[in-house]
């Protein structure tokens, strides 16, 4: 067989593969257009005359977990938390590379030990840390976010800032910058790549967190993924209807994202994974 | 430089490690504390030593069962999808017609959040079992089998991502030798490719380690532990200790530690794996 031919037979693989990945997407979206009793029950016939209830599913599950505000919520502590982290992790790198001493070098050291600590280990006095503080609501939640993400993005930042040559920093000095004009006009543009690594990785793992949010604010905000499980219910009475077509609008934000970012995307988690 | 910049600790480090604080470190060290403790509104702890521990254990079978099966459904994954995941960058790194658009579509799964993914494949599977008039709850052995299934879906495409880098950097004139010295295609996986992304084989493998290892989400949404807490993994178990039953806080933290512990453990193997390979090169 040539080479030309198997190349071929390949491709026709990786294209049932590739049918094989969409499915489970592709059977959410019809169903989202069936009526909420059609579902559960043949969940993998497309809609017909009978079944076919048009955008009802949407209007009622947009309704029943207030979606958009969900959505807001959620992009709200997500721009703000990835801005938070991005900003003061790179310039508490940037400090603790260039200041050099065992108390500089203890905490750099402390940053990267909470990557390693699974969420369940602080899940209860976090919980009850962010109550007592009163960082219940979206705006502490960015608070929340910052310290916990820190370690990686610390992590991440220092890396790269140690590959960076102190002469770049020197001249600045030389010109008479302080340290705030060195960071932000110097050193920062050169952080880019990694900066959106950071954004990158932090971005699609506080979106589609679900425990913290659900513990700390979940009874009064409720942002998507948290939303999307309250519809859950009582298993049997939930509205399969609604529950298709809050899974699909969850999904819209990722994919639309996904297609205008996919260069960052790919190029962040492959940096981020061997750093990691 | 050093000097000044010395004096701009509060402005560079205090927001940071503030956040760090309140978010991390102060939870971390009270919940070592309330491990020992039993309480249930953390101001009326009081110490037990290693009860917690002990009931963690004895109490019932949930967490040795939760454990039991974390770790059977981990060394599958592990194993399933990087070998996935491999051979996808295998075909996708030969010049085979519309390799980006198939990476795209491999990779978009991991995007989505573990809540959304779980009702996915809820509907799905039980889709299938209907046909043999079970659904997911029936067994825990559906709702491992279908954890399975959905953490594949998830991570294969991740991990080809980085296998793919891993193959591209392996230097053209490794693949002309193996062809100049006659290797058939197989030959040349085995002692070419293969032993050049070993680096990338232990990154993926410690990745789907650990994110196997602490799946949470996923497992709440695809089967919340049913039938019973059967098919409940560990952090889903310390989450039920917790939150399941008033005055069990103190044994969930030990649970919690203990988890700690173990990922901990696979973490330094990590480090240990990859520092002594750096050596070597």
């Amino acid at each position: 067989m040539t080479r030309r031919n198997t190349n071929s037979l390949w491709f026709l693989l990786l294209c049932a593969l590739s049918i094989v990945f969409l499915a489970p997407i592709v059977i959410v979206l019809y169903n989202s257009l069936k009526g909420q009793f059609y579902i559960s029950g043949a969940p993998f016939a497309f809609p017909n005359a009978q079944t076919f209830s048009g955008l009802k599913n949407y209007v009622n599950g947009v309704e029943k977990i207030r979606f958009f505000q969900a959505f807001g919520y959620s992009l709200f502590i997500t721009v703000f938390s990835v801005g938070a982290i991005v900003l003061f992790t790179s310039m508490t790198a940037w400090y603790l590379v260039r200041v050099k001493s065992w108390f500089t070098s203890a905490l750099y050291y402390l940053f990267v030990f909470s990557m390693i600590v699974p969420f369940q280990m602080v899940m209860f006095t976090m919980s009850k840390t962010i109550n007592v503080l009163r960082l219940d609501n979206p705006v502490g939640l960015v608070v929340v976010y910052l310290g916990f993400g820190a370690g990686l993005s610390v992590f991440l930042f220092a890396g790269f800032i140690r590959g960076v040559p102190l002469e770049i920093e020197e001249a600045a000095v030389i010109d008479g910058s302080g340290p705030v004009q060195t960071f932000f006009q110097i050193v920062f543009p050169i952080l880019r790549p990694t900066a959106i690594t950071v954004a990158i990785l932090n971005a699609m793992w506080i979106w589609n967190d679900y425990l913290l949010p659900y513990l700390s604010i979940g009874s009064k905000y409720r942002t998507i993924p948290v939303a999307v499980q309250y519809l859950q219910g009582g298993y049997g009475s939930r509205d399969m209807g609604a529950l298709m077509a809050m899974l699909i609008l969850a999904i819209i934000p990722i994919i639309v994202f996904y297609l205008v970012c996919q260069k960052y995307i790919i190029r962040g988690v492959v940096a981020g994974a061997v750093k990691g | 430089m050093n000097k000044t910049l010395k004096k701009y600790f509060p402005l560079f480090v205090i927001p940071t490690l503030a956040a760090f604080l309140i978010a991390f470190l102060i939870p971390f060290l009270m919940g070592f504390y309330l491990s020992f403790t039993e309480f249930t509104t953390v101001s009326n702890a009081r110490w037990v030593g290693l009860g917690n521990y002990k009931r963690a254990i004895t109490a019932n079978r949930d967490f040795v069962n939760a454990l039991w099966f974390t770790v059977r459904f981990t060394v599958l994954s592990v194993i399933t999808i990087n070998v996935l995941g491999f051979f996808l960058a295998l075909l996708l790194t030969r010049d085979i017609r519309g390799t980006n658009l198939f990476r795209t579509v491999f990779f978009m799964p991991n995007l989505i959040g573990g809540i959304v993914l779980g009702y996915i494949w809820q509907l799905i599977i039980n889709g299938v079992l209907m046909h043999f008039g079970v659904d997911i709850t029936f067994s825990a052995k559906y709702g491992f089998w279908g954890l399975v299934i959905l953490m594949n879906w998830q991570m294969v495409g991740y991990m080809m991502i980085i296998y793919i880098a891993g193959i591209q950097n392996i230097p053209g004139e490794l693949n002309e030798a193996a062809a100049i010295d006659g290797a058939t295609p197989l030959q040349t996986l085995r002692h070419v490719t293969i032993p050049m992304v070993a680096p990338s084989t232990t990154i993926c493998t410690f990745l789907t380690l650990t994110n196997s290892f602490k799946l949470f989400d996923q497992n709440l949404a695809l089967t919340a532990g049913a039938p019973g807490r059967e098919s409940a993994m560990l952090a889903l178990d310390i989450y039920n200790t917790f939150y399941g039953r008033i005055g069990y806080e103190g044994v969930g933290q030990a649970k919690a530690v203990i988890f700690f512990l173990m990922v901990a453990l696979i973490a330094f193997a990590q480090l240990y794996l990859t520092r002594s390979r750096e050596v070597e090169q």
